[in-house]
């Protein structure tokens, strides 16, 4: 019986709490983290070095902020898969982040079952 | 000035910050405009530059007896210096940005900046006078200043 790879996770928060949290709580058996950036600009170095397929992204972030990068980030890999995990709790911006290329949207604060349930949910498109 | 909705907004944004976040609900006072000065702060206090149509800014102050505990609620082991101040801008930036919900995106939020109360004061932009929420979770106290033309 073939075991099937896990997919790699890029953790994209400004706020350590954050990163370690998302880290600490993804359950998932498919998931494995490869790293974690402070910002956008962080995030697409990280991005060339270890080739993510699953990426949680939050917005508000200094030198590059999330929507920028998610953009980013699917012209370089259209079949990444992106959560953006944000404070902005305004429909226009979770609007925004999906028409930019994201597929999903988590809002903080979020329980660890929440976060659980949203990376399945984005799994499920894998 | 702040409408009695807009206070609303607030209030139910430190009350939703810590019962989902801290698993466990906070008793969120009566809203108060600061009339005496400045309000004092707590040892850390964490900013949100707001822009846009509003302009002035978020606040969340605590000290560090009760961000202490609030990470341990989060299970995070790593209590350091860098975590505290990490802490107190994640709790402003969170509930500045869900404030979005009711305010629209026009309600533009910074990344936070934290200082320490080094003057004990909060420094209020100058055309806005600070609404002040009391926030009484287990045994301690902190408040969220809002501070918007």
């Amino acid at each position: 019986m073939n075991a099937v790879a896990p997919l790699k996770l890029m953790i994209v928060d400004d706020s350590n709490i954050i990163r370690r949290r998302i880290e600490r709580s993804q359950q998932i058996d498919r998931l494995q983290v490869v790293g974690a950036a402070a910002n956008g600009r962080e995030a697409l170095e990280l991005f060339e070095r270890t080739d993510p397929d699953v990426v949680t992204m939050d917005l508000t972030m200094p030198e590059m902020d999330g929507i920028e990068c998610v953009e980013r980030l699917v012209a370089r890999k259209p079949a990444v898969l992106i959560l953006v995990v944000s404070a902005l709790a305004d429909k226009a911006t979770a609007v925004e982040a999906i028409a930019r290329g994201a597929n999903g949207f988590l809002c903080k604060p979020f329980t660890d079952r929440q976060l659980n349930d949203a990376l399945t949910e984005l799994l499920q498109g894998a | 000035m702040l409408t009695d909705a807009e206070i609303r907004t607030f209030v139910d944004g430190a009350t939703h910050y810590f019962e989902v976040a801290a698993r466990q609900p906070a008793a969120v006072g009566s809203p108060y405009l600061a009339t005496d000065g400045p309000p004092a702060v707590h040892e850390y206090t964490g900013v949100i530059g707001i822009s846009g149509r509003r302009k002035g800014a978020v606040c969340f102050t605590a000290p560090r007896s009760m961000l202490m505990v609030l990470l341990m609620r989060m299970n995070e082991t790593d209590t350091s210096e860098a975590n505290m101040r990490d802490l107190i801008g994640e709790v402003a930036n969170t509930i500045s940005g869900n404030a979005r919900r009711d305010f629209g995106r026009d309600f533009v939020i910074s990344a936070p900046s934290v200082v320490a109360a080094d003057d004990g004061r909060f420094v209020a932009p100058a055309a806005a006078r600070p609404f002040v929420i009391p926030i009484n979770w287990r045994s301690h106290s902190a408040k969220l200043i809002v501070c918007l033309e």
